[in-house]
């Protein structure tokens, strides 16, 4: 009875924004900020999955060339606000980022 | 037939994962499910005929980033878990309705263009040939080289910069 339509980019598109706002829930909500910067992974994951999807369905390969610099940036971002993690709980001893308000006037 | 049998069942896994990863108490299960994450989010590449991005999520995500992530859980030993209460505070409160918000926008651009036929978009030609990775690397070193060569440059400094961050006495 249901017949199953083919696989479209609204799909792909409908996914991502799921999974977007899977990220978004965890960067608001969670505590941890080790978790915050992995929901930000989910988030950039989801940005990835548009562009490949516009990418192949343009038959385009802009869109996988900036999904390879998104791949980059993420990379630089795991490494420096894992450094800076570390170097704060060296300091304060807690990854929570509620007590994390030294900067805050 | 078979697609889509594949694609929902990425999804399933996709979605669910990414659940998993935002709602588990332990952060190094949270790490795992990140992982578990990134490897049907690189079959969905290759679904999309990525095949080289699929490669790259494989080892730049799932394997660097990942265990980049495993190290610092390991060494910021948690004592006292940080999320000591299941926070229903009115914060939490305003990143659920904030991401609802979120979401029913971007909902609404989905339908907006689903509604409207596709005309222009569903007709491109096809590729001149070569494989996928030729492509990239062909637009990578014509098209985008100054964007990539900033990009290089991107990574030296961040790693510069974590190197200075993990030194003993920052």
């Amino acid at each position: 009875m249901t017949a199953v339509t083919p696989i479209t980019p609204y799909h792909y598109l409908v996914l991502a924004a799921a999974l977007f706002t899977i990220g978004l829930i965890g960067v608001m909500v969670r505590r941890n900020i080790i978790v915050v910067l992995m929901s930000i992974e989910l988030m950039l994951n989801a940005v990835n999955i548009n562009l490949v999807a516009f990418s192949y369905q343009l038959r385009d390969g802009a869109g996988q060339v900036f999904a390879i610099f998104v791949v980059a940036v993420a990379a630089a971002e795991a490494a420096v606000g894992l450094g800076i993690i570390l170097a704060f709980y060296r300091n304060k001893e807690t990854v929570n980022i509620d007590e994390m308000d030294i900067m805050r006037w | 037939m078979l697609e889509s049998l594949v694609f929902y069942s990425l999804a399933a896994f996709i979605l669910g994962f990414g659940v998993l990863v935002v709602t588990a108490r332990n952060t190094v299960h949270c790490v795992l499910f990140l992982v578990a994450n990134f490897l049907c989010v690189a079959v969905v590449y290759v679904m999309l005929a990525a095949e080289f991005l699929a490669v790259i999520q494989i080892l730049v995500y799932a394997g660097g980033i990942v265990v980049l992530y495993l190290f610092v859980v390991m060494l910021v030993s948690l004592r006292r878990a940080p999320d000591t209460p299941p926070d229903t505070r009115r914060q939490s409160q305003l990143g659920f309705i904030l991401s609802a918000v979120m979401l029913a926008e971007m909902s609404a651009i989905l339908m907006y263009s689903a509604a409207r036929p596709s005309s222009a978009v569903a007709s491109a030609p096809a590729p001149a040939g070569g494989g996928n990775t030729e492509m990239i690397g062909m637009l990578l070193y014509s098209d985008y080289l100054v964007p990539f060569e900033l990009a290089s440059m991107l990574l030296l400094v961040a790693m510069v910069g974590a190197i200075l961050l993990a030194r003993k006495d920052v």
